[in-house]
Order: C-alpha cells, then sequence, then structure tokens
C-alpha cells in the first residue's frame, strides 16, 4: 500500500475493503437475550449455573462485541497479535502476583498477623472489612 | 490555505494511522482496565466475605446501564456504516444517539452511587466497596472523554468531514462496552 492515501480512501477504505455485510441489530438482538440469560442465571439458585450465566456469557458477548462491532476478525492480523500479546503479557504479570495475594504463606515466608483477616465478615456498610489496606507491605 | 492533518493521511502497516493509532491506546487500556479486573478477582477469591458486601449492589440497576451500554455500541456501528457509505448527517445523528447513551449510563450511575453512599457504602467501606468505586468510577470517565470526543467528531460529521474518524471513536467505544460487560457480572452478580 502507498506510504500517502486520501482522506476520501479512508472514509470508505475499511470495512467496505473487506466486504463487510452484517445484521447489526440481530447482533444486539442476541447481545441482550445473553444479557437477559446472564441475570436470570442466579436466580436458578446454583452456583454452577451463575458463574456459567455470568462469565461464560460475558466471555461470549465480548467475543460478539470485538468480532462484530469493532470488525476484530476482518482487521489487520497485526491487531489481533497486539491485542493478544497484551492480554498474554497482563496475564503472566497478575499470575506471577497472585501468590503474593492469595496464600498466606509459602515456603520461606509468612503474612503478618491480620493481613487476611478473615472475621470481617457480616454485616455491610462503612467499616464492614477492615482488612484492606492492612499492615504487611 | 487549509491545512490537512498529517495522521488524517497517510497509511502504516496497512492501515490509516489513525486507526492503527486507536488500536494501540486500546492496547494501553488493556493493562489498565485488565488490571484493575484480575486485581479484583485475586483479591476476590482471597477474600469470600466480599460476597456479602456485594449483595448492597443493585442487579437490576447493573443490568439496565448493561443494556444501554450494547445498545449505545449499536448505534456507535451503525454510525460507522452510515459514514462508510458516506452519509455524515446520518452518521452524525447516530454518534449523537451513541452520546445520548452514554448520558443516560452516567445520569443512571449517579444516582446509585447516590444511593449507595447515603447508605454508608463509601469508597472507604471495605475492600469490596473500594474496587466497586475505583473499577466503575475509572471506566464512568472512559464513558465520559468517549462522549466528548464523540460530540467532536460527530461535529465534522454533520458537515461531511473526517468520516474516517467515526470508525476510531466507535472501536474506542465498543472497548469500553467490553470493559463494562465484564465490570456487570463482577460488580453485580458475584454475591
Amino acid at each position: 500500500m502507498s506510504a500517502h492515501e486520501t482522506a476520501s480512501e479512508h472514509t470508505t477504505g475499511h470495512a467496505a475493503g473487506h466486504g463487510v455485510h452484517r445484521n447489526y441489530i440481530k447482533i444486539w438482538g442476541i447481545l441482550v437475550v445473553l444479557l437477559a440469560v446472564s441475570v436470570a442465571g442466579p436466580f436458578a439458585g446454583i452456583r454452577l449455573v451463575t458463574l456459567i450465566t455470568a462469565f461464560g456469557i460475558a466471555l461470549v458477548k465480548a467475543y460478539m462485541v470485538a468480532k462484530n462491532f469493532m470488525h476484530l476478525d476482518v482487521e489487520k492480523p497485526i491487531i489481533r497479535w497486539l491485542m493478544a500479546v497484551a492480554l498474554v503479557l497482563m496475564v503472566l504479570m497478575f499470575s506471577g502476583l497472585s501468590p503474593d495475594v492469595m496464600k498466606d504463606h509459602g515456603r520461606n515466608w509468612q503474612k503478618d498477623e491480620g493481613f487476611h483477616p478473615k472475621a470481617a465478615v457480616g454485616h455491610h456498610g462503612a467499616g464492614s472489612d477492615s482488612s484492606h489496606g492492612a499492615q504487611g507491605h | 490555505m487549509s491545512v490537512k492533518t498529517i495522521a488524517t493521511t497517510r497509511s502504516a502497516m496497512g492501515m490509516p494511522t489513525g486507526r492503527l493509532a486507536i488500536w494501540w491506546v486500546l492496547v494501553s487500556e488493556i493493562v489498565v482496565f485488565g488490571g484493575v479486573l484480575v486485581s479484583y478477582i485475586m483479591h476476590r477469591l482471597a477474600h469470600p466475605e466480599w460476597g456479602e458486601q456485594a449483595a448492597a449492589t443493585n442487579l437490576w440497576i447493573g443490568a439496565f446501564n448493561t443494556l444501554v451500554l450494547l445498545t449505545s455500541s449499536l448505534s456507535a456501528v451503525l454510525a460507522h456504516q452510515a459514514a462508510e457509505r458516506g452519509n455524515g448527517p446520518r452518521a452524525a445523528r447516530l454518534l449523537f444517539a451513541t452520546v445520548g447513551g452514554g448520558a443516560t449510563f452516567l445520569i443512571v450511575k449517579a444516582f446509585e452511587w447516590t444511593g449507595e453512599i447515603t447508605h454508608g457504602f463509601t469508597i472507604q467501606s471495605g475492600g469490596f466497596w473500594s474496587y466497586y468505586y475505583t473499577a466503575a468510577g475509572i471506566h464512568a470517565t472512559h464513558v465520559l472523554a468517549g462522549m466528548l470526543i464523540m460530540i467532536w467528531v460527530a461535529m465534522s460529521a454533520l458537515k461531511n468531514q473526517e468520516l474516517h474518524r467515526v470508525e476510531n471513536v466507535g472501536i474506542y467505544w465498543h472497548f469500553v462496552d467490553i470493559v463494562w460487560i465484564f465490570l456487570f457480572p463482577l460488580l453485580y452478580i458475584a454475591k
């Protein structure tokens, strides 16, 4: 592709150039139905169903928006790689950090008393959880 | 003599530089929002008691705002479609509709937060509430920024100018929508 293009070429060149013809209203309808299912899920009272309808459907909805509204499926491969690399690096970083957050002790270390006071349960409102930002950092 | 911004007339890596720049912005946003979300998930798993705090959030308000953002994404992509067909005024109208969706989202959020704060659930009320206000607050800031940029883009589109920007701002808006798609179950359903 040439280094310079006119603005009018940009105006009409992207999705049209990929031959994208989608029924956006139908896609929106599917997203709304999925939203309704994710709202209804918790009323079944089954934890596994709630997890699937909440987070499973969130993944499906995000995929549908990225594919159909952002046109990521017909975007240049380098863009999909950029997104994937950013996601993978983020997950790697937090995977490395997760033991510090989620474990109370390791082979050679242990969190201070009171870092994760599990007892702070039971009522809502101000002061219901004193653990956040506790000592030990 | 009019001056053309070079970013609107040049391509790189096979695409207009403006669109490439938007994708790079989103790469950085993945780290911002991904960091907040993953950090929340880790803390949430380590603190089962946060579920009781999360029980105070209103599922129906969260669901309504999700519907509003999904609908605003529809109008944004229809604006893109109109811009591709060279119909600037229609693209502008659809962008204004998207801005309306963003405004509705923020107004609902304002009432929701007011209710929660008056009931004593402030950002200092505990770990869950710290994340709740931080994540939703950063997201709301992005919604507001998107609305302002969209108004600016729509003003140009009304005159059939710079129509490629309609797609660019749309890509950003859909990303903000995706972030909320994950925030909704994390903050309103997992209790």
